[in-house]
């Protein structure tokens, strides 16, 4: 239980999907031009994540692991993802259209099952190891929810922004992944307190970047 | 050689319609794997040959297609592609597909292939389909070069693992700016490229 709830809060902030990793940026930038689409959009991730992970945890495990078919998951799971998707769709058409192939080529749910399947093989005493349908859950539910977190966030800083004066070759879609980078480096600093024992230890700047942080990244990417 | 318009299909993904900085696709690996500048360079040829093989695939079989099941198809077929060139990296290049880890699976959601099989792929022949493939392929391998490029050099100072910056320089003081190898400055740059690259077309079009 306190596995899955550190789990949880892990994969909300320290190992944020947007900020960590990059998953599911195209949509990001693309949708995060207002609140109320964005949160929308947020919600759909949420929810097809929560559906996706377990099914695709128990595949992993139950079919592709047994059997030595773990190359076919490409394949197994963006069918998975597809399907699934394609029924969210027929249950949310009324509310948003297009929001199918948003979904569908979100690298969200495709990169949270593959960072799923690589965490299944980690030793269990790990912090970031899956090892039941529950953990499966937590991770997808936090993975979605910080993806929420990050697409509203990103809307309410470009709805502000709307109103101020960027030069003009950088408008739009320039300042916007400059303020997605600056937003980046605080989920980052988190990362870096959650993988210490004594998180205030390393607020000095040149500590965050020496040495140790390098490889902490190199293991990560 | 080429005509006109087969020139633009290739050539024009390269700068004026490139994929990453105008479209806005295929961000994310973009920004994931550009820390040094091997794996980018791997990560932008696999790109390559898979928009050009799915392009023709797609374009070959576009007339069968149901369209209410294309997209599933499209991903299928896409799928098994980077299933193989994944499978090819493993034996043949262990230590860069071990350092792309997910991200080589997540060319599956690139949003560059899904976006040329939809715009592209299913409404024009094979051969047009090939060059628009290569082109975008290509248009995104720039983008993660010079990213990879800037943040290798300034972040660690070598380039595709060779030191670049003599040890005297760092005897005299100079450091490496760990703060290229955060993944914000991944974010930044491409911002800058973007913007650089926006303020030299504006000043062409004027």
């Amino acid at each position: 239980m306190e596995h899955a709830l550190s789990l949880f809060v892990r994969s909300i902030f320290a190992d944020n999907m947007i900020f960590a990793y990059f998953l599911g940026m195209c949509s990001y930038l693309a949708v995060s031009k207002n609140v109320k689409t964005s949160a929308g959009l947020g919600v759909a991730v949420t929810f097809v994540l929560v559906v996706t992970l377990p099914v695709n945890y128990l595949l992993q495990t139950l079919v592709l692991e047994p059997l030595h078919l773990e190359y076919l998951s490409f394949i197994l799971f963006i069918a998975v993802i597809a399907a699934i998707v394609q029924l969210v769709e027929m249950v949310v058409e009324k509310y948003s259209p297009s929001l199918y192939a948003m979904i569908a080529v979100n690298c969200a749910i495709m990169g949270g099952s593959l960072f799923m399947q690589q965490r299944i093989g980690l030793p269990a005493v790990d912090p970031k190891a899956i090892t039941s349908l529950g953990d499966a859950f937590m991770y997808a539910l936090g993975s979605g929810l910080g993806w929420f977190l990050a697409i509203v966030c990103l809307a309410g800083i470009r709805e502000k922004m709307e109103y101020n004066d960027v030069p003009k070759p950088l408008q739009g879609l320039g300042i916007t992944f400059i303020t997605v980078g600056l937003m980046t480096m605080f989920p980052n600093r988190c990362r870096d307190w959650a993988s210490r024992s004594s998180p205030w230890a390393s607020w000095r700047w040149r500590s965050c970047v020496s040495a140790d942080w390098r490889s902490n990244r190199r293991t990560t990417l | 050689m080429l005509s006109q318009k087969t020139k633009d299909t290739l050539l024009g993904p390269l700068n004026a319609n490139n994929p990453v900085v105008v479209q806005i696709l295929g961000i994310c690996s973009a920004l994931a794997v550009t820390v040094q500048l091997k794996p980018a360079l791997v990560m932008g040829i696999a790109v390559t040959i898979i928009v050009a093989m799915s392009n023709v695939i797609v374009s070959l079989l576009r007339n069968t297609i149901p369209m209410r099941v294309r997209i599933i198809v499209q991903l299928v077929v896409v799928a098994a592609l980077v299933t193989l060139v994944s499978e090819v990296l493993k034996a043949f290049a262990y230590d860069v597909a071990m350092q792309l880890s997910v991200y080589l699976g997540l060319i599956i959601t690139n949003c560059i292939l899904m976006g040329r099989l939809e715009a592209f792929a299913m409404t024009n022949n094979a051969w047009d389909s090939l060059l628009d493939g290569l082109g975008n392929g290509l248009g995104y391998a720039i983008i993660l070069v010079i990213v990879a490029f800037v943040r290798e050099l300034l972040g660690s100072g070598q380039l595709l693992g060779f030191q670049v910056i003599p040890q005297w320089c760092y005897d005299h003081g100079y450091e490496n700016c760990g703060m290229m190898l955060m993944p914000a400055m991944a974010l930044i740059l491409v911002g800058c490229v973007i913007w650089v690259h926006r303020s030299i077309n504006d000043k062409e079009a004027k």
